[in-house]
């Protein structure tokens, strides 16, 4: 039981959630790059490797493309299936392979990585496939290789889409770090678990959650935002975020 | 320019197979403009894809420019598709980039260096009246403006073909007329064979100097459009004509008489009428301009039996006059 009227109860809570909020980031943070350089291939490898995609034929091979195809959708599958802190736990052997611990607020970023990979790639996917053929059509009656295909066409017109995609990767990658205080990572989650619920400290808990919306909402926003940015298909003012707001603040007349 | 021949297609595995395309041969000559024109359904998109590849056929074979493309993979492919350009029913216009951005896609790929890019791209845009759009989203085109960027990315590469799959389909009348006068244009000033593929008669009206009608994946006439006019029984230039159907008449002979070049100007009624006595009642006239040429049919019902008019009709014929017999022939 923690004593709230204790002297250091309040500046013990800031350091506390100070740190607990750096070890958050940290882990989400290089998590999500990990996912992004990660992910954004598996996703162009997965739609590529389709009947029909631009990478149907790996070397000329179809079988291989099929091949590839299979494999991959069973590891994602697979990624998506296992619950976190089963996956988290099944890892361990693999954490230590890599960076020779398991347990700490790095070795977090091992399954947390492993459980955005396949959900990034997911979104990559049905990015990818929104994309309308007829542009693909266009580049190739341009002469385009595949490659330029994917890097000129398929992934800036998905951008929109994929920056939504990152947002949404990095609101359930914080709600995964959440648990990584099972192989000591720390963080909020942690923080919440160890004195919100341990020590039955209501203030710890309630700080937790209001950091934790902030930073979902924050992170959501920017992202909607820059997805907004990226997409030159509404460009009518009425349409723009800043218009938008402005309209909203008017009392309405009747 | 493009030699087609003997092109098959069939479509679909498990089920009944769609015949696209049937034995379809055509020849494009060097620096014209070919409209391709047929019904939804009836193989055009297919055909004119057939021309880059963009769909490999079942046999037969294409040549641009001396080179039997259908032939060709991989690399080899695309550098002749970079001498082929191409533009959409519906643009397919990058969203991402500006107007420049996009017609800079072609020279990209083919790996122009940045500053000629810059140079081709604003004489491009120039040409097709889009100078002050550079910096413009396609969002923020309209339909003829956004085709106006289709067509300068097309021609970009400098190429020697341009492949239209229903560039005006989606635009209104007027603004399908300022396109297709920007293709005939260009077709005159770089010296571009154009095949295109339309469902619209007014197309091919307006701007080509050959047509073919596909039916059902088949070729049923093709030919240059002053050939077609005075092809007797044409269903091309019946299509260019809209006289309608002919008209049920008891004993009566009706005839359809078709002026073109020399001859849209011959009084004709006025010969039959003065020369002949014969009592003309016109049932109809369509006169158009084509390939920017005067002409026109007539349809006119003369009394009696066909028989009767067998001199004037002669005498029509010998001044070069395409004059056909719709009713009354057998009486
Ligand atoms: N990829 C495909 N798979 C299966 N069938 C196809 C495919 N492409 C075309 N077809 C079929 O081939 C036939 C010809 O199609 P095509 O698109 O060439 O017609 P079109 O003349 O261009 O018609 P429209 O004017 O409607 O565009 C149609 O029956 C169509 O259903
Ligand atoms: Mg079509």
């Amino acid at each position: 039981m923690i004593d709230v009227n204790a002297p250091t109860f309040w500046s013990d809570l800031v350091d506390v959630l100070l740190v607990a909020t750096g070890q958050t980031l940290y882990m989400v943070t290089l998590s999500l790059l990990i996912t992004i350089v990660v992910g954004l291939p598996l996703g162009v490898v997965l739609v590529g490797t389709e009947p029909g995609g631009l990478f149907e034929r790996p070397f000329g091979s179809r079988a291989l493309g099929i091949a590839l195809n299979r494999t991959l959708e069973f590891i994602v599958n697979l990624g998506r299936a296992v619950p976190f802190i089963i996956l988290m736990i099944a890892l361990i052997p693999v954490t230590r392979l890599i960076l020779g611990t398991f347990i700490g607020t790095g070795a977090a970023v091992v399954p947390l990585s492993a459980v955005a990979i396949p959900f990034f790639a997911r979104m990559v996917e049905i990015a990818l496939k929104e994309v309308d053929h007829g542009l693909v059509e266009a580049a190739d009656s341009l002469g385009a290789s595949s490659w330029q295909i994917v890097a000129k066409v398929l992934v800036p017109e998905a951008l929109p889409s994929i920056v939504l995609g990152v947002s949404t990767t990095i609101t359930s990658i914080i709600n995964y770090s959440a648990m990584a205080g099972v192989i000591a990572a720390g963080g909020l989650g942690d923080v919440a678990i160890r004195y919100g619920y341990q020590r039955y400290s209501g203030i710890h808990m309630v700080a937790v959650i209001i950091i934790l919306f902030v930073l979902v909402m924050i992170l959501q926003g920017v992202g909607s935002a820059v997805a907004r940015k990226l997409s030159h298909r509404s460009s009518t003012p009425a349409e723009s975020p800043v218009f938008r707001r402005l309209l909203a603040r008017e009392p309405r007349g009747g | 320019m493009i030699t087609i021949s003997s092109l098959t297609k069939s479509f679909g595995s498990g089920g009944p197979a769609v015949r696209a395309l049937d034995d379809v041969s055509l020849e494009v000559a060097d620096g014209t403009i070919f409209g391709v024109i047929g019904q939804s359904g009836a193989g055009k998109s297919t055909l004119i894809r057939m021309v880059n590849q963009l769909e490999r056929p079942d046999s037969g074979s294409v040549t641009v420019a001396g080179r039997n493309i259908t032939e060709l993979s991989g690399r080899e492919l695309r550098l002749a598709r970079q001498q082929i350009g191409m533009i959409f029913q519906h643009f397919n216009l990058l969203n991402h980039r500006t107007v420049q951005g996009n017609v800079e896609l072609g020279l990209e790929i083919i790996g122009t260096d940045p500053a000629e890019r810059r140079r081709r791209t604003a004489d491009i845009l120039e040409l097709v009246g889009l100078g002050a759009k550079a910096r413009s989203y396609p969002a923020e085109l309209s339909g003829g403006q956004k085709q106006r960027v289709g067509i300068a990315r097309a021609l970009a590469g400098n190429p020697r073909v341009l492949l239209s799959d229903e560039a005006t389909s989606a635009l209104d009348p007027e603004t399908t007329r300022s396109i297709l006068d920007l293709i005939k244009t260009i077709n005159r000033e770089l010296n571009l064979t154009v095949l295109l593929i339309t469902h619209e008669m007014e197309v091919v009206k307006r701007i080509c100097d050959s047509a073919a009608l596909l039916e059902r994946g088949r070729v049923v006439e093709q030919g240059s459009i002053v050939e077609l006019i005075s092809r007797p029984g044409s269903r091309l230039a019946g299509e260019l004509f809209p006289l309608g159907p002919v008209p049920d008449s008891n004993a009566n002979t009706i005839v359809d008489i078709t002026f073109s070049g020399g001859t849209a100007d011959s009084p004709v009624i006025s010969q039959l009428a003065r020369r002949h006595g014969i009592d003309v009642s016109i049932l109809g006239a369509v006169i158009e301009h084509i390939g920017g040429n005067q002409a026109g049919r007539t349809r006119l019902e003369l009394p009696g039996p066909a028989h009767l008019h067998a001199l004037p009709i002669a005498e029509l014929r010998a001044q070069g006059l395409l004059v056909e017999v719709m009713r009354g022939q057998a009486a």
